[in-house]
């Protein structure tokens, strides 16, 4: 599936003994509910950021599973990331309607002015870039997102404009 | 009571647009005009013109205001609220429209053809509010069920109505539930599921009726529940939709507390629960059995049939699974019985379809039609036509697992069994235009892209085939394909079609076989003449500099990535062909129009 085997230590875990904190009371709470594992990967990422192996390392350990088991549902699943995403998240939307109207073009521009591929963090970890398929805007074709902020009706000479616009900020 | 209403669309359309703000404004304008105890402001799901937003309206009249900007707030509440004068400069107008006629939401030509039936509360109600779902008549169909019908007469209701699954493949829902209620007695658990995973990408009729309508879901579910004896639902959303997550978990929170879920409902003594679980991201994953597969926690790989859900689903017990849409249509069903649903449509689709109207058209949207409609109505009339005068060239419905209709089919009427005759499929709904700047050779590999993407990789001629075909559509979208590849192709297809372990492998090649039917000169066109006719496919196109336009100002050989333009000041310039990457950014640059390409 689309999730990518992460880079070995591309960039370094960071994570908190808050973090861990939180993670193992997320568990605790969860553990005994049905189909549990899932809900506690996304409640996992929303505290990290991402999956990285520590992190999953914790949850087979915790609720007793084959690490094999937890990693197989991470890369599974697409929305569930094993590398670092940036303070600011582009995505770039590559469903059917953005695709027809030339989202294509505006991911080739960020990936250029970024200089990193879709699937990836830019080594100061500010941006990370991704693909996505439809976020329900179609309407607006061709749309991107940054962290909460939806982008529509965009074109390749706004990419400029709008990354400007983040760097200067320090938070999303 | 409140004199007049203001609807400030709440879909994620119109948020993207900035509606958010709007509201607050409105609030803020219209309390400091001391009308604080006369208009309501209302935040509604999408009202289907997305393209326009932000849209407001404002009631009683219906005024129909687009793309409201925060400056124009002011000006709508002294000017239409205070002094009663609508803001003709505002309201949204058609092309069609000769300027000064104001036009009320019902009356333009977007919604004239339409019929709102799954759509109904859309746009019209606040849907964090179980109040105004209730005053439209919302749970009424819930308590006539539970006080008035056997499970017997529900089902029979539903299937004489006629309605099939709007999530793609249109299999009978009576049907569904009947098996449900009947193969399996055991007095254990069954379960009733909604897919509200929604897939297609280009799609997005489920997440508007959940944003703009949630109770709907619910009533229905419930419904359901009571008519195949289960007590426990489950909503699979896709956590992309994080609005219609929020206002899912508000709606049903609300119901609860009003005692439409949980114990004893109506003092009927039937019990019935809905959890939501939220999907991560996989398109197979709509698939039924992968869906219940990631309810339980696991990878989502779907499984051979049988044995069906019907008989052993989520948890290896009685499931039914139903698509957002299908349960948006069925406490009308209920209250307005199967006849008059059966009324509308055609001989074996009954009722009516969303869709989701985007790419190359003016009115890009929501659109709920009678089934039999024409393709021509809903492009033509619906949609406004294709935009900048260029020449329609195909609908693409169905998704990745549809295909590409193209002119020669717009007076079809369109339901299940035509679009099939055709080569493609009424999918969930997603209903893109493409014109003649599209290049259908770079479409189907777009869409074989995709399924390459979300193949789980459980069988091999999903996980290898699509990979194979992918490969080959590359090469010809690079000029090295032969004639030979379009036979290959076709028996590709074929052995794919015939042996792929769930609908995502077996749909797979519709996108491929599609555009060969109606599009094959333009494969042709790639494989011997080595050209691309729509001009998107990189690798065959060259770009030229015409010597009598060029100017010398050097601003293309300035913007060249590889630097391979050569020429000096107020020389003419040259493109080496050897070493150009045919980004086209000297085209982009050209203030002269002196760059072509072919
Ligand atoms: C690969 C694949 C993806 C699917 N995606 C969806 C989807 O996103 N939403 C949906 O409602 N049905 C989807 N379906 C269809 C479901 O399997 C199922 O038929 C449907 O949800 C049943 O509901 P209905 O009878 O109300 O249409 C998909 C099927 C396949 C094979
Ligand atoms: S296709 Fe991009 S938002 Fe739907």
């Amino acid at each position: 599936m689309s999730a990518a085997i992460p880079a070995p230590a591309q960039l370094p875990f960071q994570g908190t003994a808050e973090q861990e904190q939180q993670l193992r009371a997320l568990i605790e709470e969860k553990r005994d509910d049905k189909g549990a594992l899932m809900p506690i990967l996304q409640g996992a990422q929303e505290i990290y950021g991402y999956l990285p192996v520590e992190v999953q390392k914790i949850i087979a350990e915790e609720m007793d599973v084959p690490l094999e088991k937890v990693y197989g549902v991470s890369t599974f699943y697409s929305q569930f990331s094993l590398t670092p995403k940036g303070k600011h998240q582009i995505s770039v939307c590559l469903g059917t309607a953005c695709y027809v109207k030339g989202s294509g073009l505006v991911l080739d521009k960020l990936k250029e002015r970024l200089e990193i591929d879709s699937g990836e963090c830019t080594p100061d970890r500010e941006f990370s870039l991704d693909a996505c398929r439809c976020v329900g805007a179609c309407g607006l074709a061709p749309v991107m997102t940054i962290g909460d902020d939806v982008y529509g009706r965009l074109t390749v000479d706004q990419v400029d404009g709008i990354l400007e616009k983040y760097k200067q900020q320090p938070h999303a | 009571m409140f004199r007049a209403h203001v609807l400030v669309c709440g879909g994620t359309g119109c948020v993207s647009s900035g509606s958010a703000k709007l509201i607050d404004l409105f609030k803020e304008e219209i309390e400091k005009q001391g009308l604080k105890d006369e208009v309501a402001v209302v935040q509604t799901g999408c009202h289907g013109l997305c393209a326009m937003g932000p849209i407001v309206v404002v009631y009683p009249d219906a005024t129909f205001y687009a793309m409201v900007k925060e400056e124009n707030v002011s000006e709508i509440v002294e000017e239409h609220l205070l002094k009663g004068r609508v803001v003709s400069h505002l309201v949204y107008k058609e092309e069609s429209d000769a300027g000064e006629n104001v036009k009320s939401l019902n009356d333009t030509d977007f919604y004239k053809k339409q019929t709102r039936v799954a759509l109904r509360n859309c746009g019209v109600i606040n849907p964090e509010n179980i109040d105004e779902y209730i005053g439209m008549r919302g749970y009424e169909a819930l308590g006539k069920v539970l006080t008035e019908m056997q499970p017997e007469d529900v089902i029979d209701t539903i299937l004489k109505s006629g309605l099939r699954g709007r999530g793609g493949a249109g299999f009978p829902t009576g049907q569904k539930w009947k098996l449900a209620r009947e193969l399996v007695q055991d007095g254990g658990q069954k379960y009733v599921c909604c897919n509200a995973d929604e897939g297609d990408p280009g799609a997005f009729m489920d997440r508007s009726v959940l944003e703009g309508d949630p109770h709907v879901v619910l009533e229905a579910m419930a419904i359901a529940g009571y008519a195949i004896g289960a007590s426990q639902g489950y909503i699979y959303v896709r956590a992309e939709y994080p609005i219609a997550v929020e206002r899912l978990k508000i709606a049903i929170g609300q119901a609860k507390e009003y005692g439409l879920l949980g114990e004893n409902i109506f003092e009927s003594g039937f019990s019935f629960d809905i959890d939501l679980r939220l999907g991560a991201g996989a398109f197979v994953c709509g698939e039924e059995t992968a869906l219940m597969t990631s309810i339980e926690g696991k990878r989502g790989e779907p499984r051979p049939r049988p044995p069906f859900p019907a008989v052993s689903g989520l948890y290896q017990r009685p499931t039914i699974l139903n698509n957002v849409e299908t349960w948006a249509n069925i406490p009308q069903i209920i209250l307005n019985g199967a006849d008059w649903f059966a009324s509308m449509g055609t001989e074996k689709s009954k009722g009516t379809k969303v869709f989701a109207l985007g790419g190359k058209i003016n009115n890009t949207g929501l659109v709920e039609i009678p089934m039999g409609t024409t393709l021509r109505e809903v492009v033509e009339d619906i949609g406004g036509g294709v935009p900048n005068g260029k020449k329609f060239k195909a609908a693409q419905t169905g998704g990745p697992s549809g295909g590409c209709i193209p002119a020669e089919h717009f007076d079809v009427p369109i339901d299940y069994d035509n679009l099939t005759a055709i080569g493609s499929m009424m999918g969930s709904g997603g209903l893109i235009v493409m014109d003649e700047d599209n290049c259908m050779v770079d479409i189907a590999k777009f869409f074989l892209e995709f399924t390459v993407d979300e193949s789980c990789g459980k069988c091999v001629p999903c996980r290898i085939g699509t990979k194979r075909m992918y490969e080959i559509l590359d090469r010809i979208t690079k000029g090295q394909g032969t004639l030979k590849d379009l036979d290959r192709l076709q028996e590709l297809a074929a052995h794919i079609k015939d042996n792929a372990l769930c609908g995502l492998g077996q749909t797979a090649p519709n996108p491929i076989l599609s555009t060969l039917q109606y599009f094959h000169d333009e494969y042709v066109a790639h494989v011997v003449d080595k050209k691309c006719p729509a001009k998107v496919c990189r690798g065959l196109l060259t770009y030229t500099i015409i010597p009598e336009k060029c100017r010398g100002c050097t601003k293309c050989a300035r913007n060249c990535p590889v630097r391979c333009i050569s020429g000096t000041v107020k020389e003419v310039h040259t493109i080496d062909q050897e070493q150009c990457i045919k980004c086209g950014a000297c085209m982009a640059n050209c203030p002269f129009d002196a760059i072509v390409k072919e």
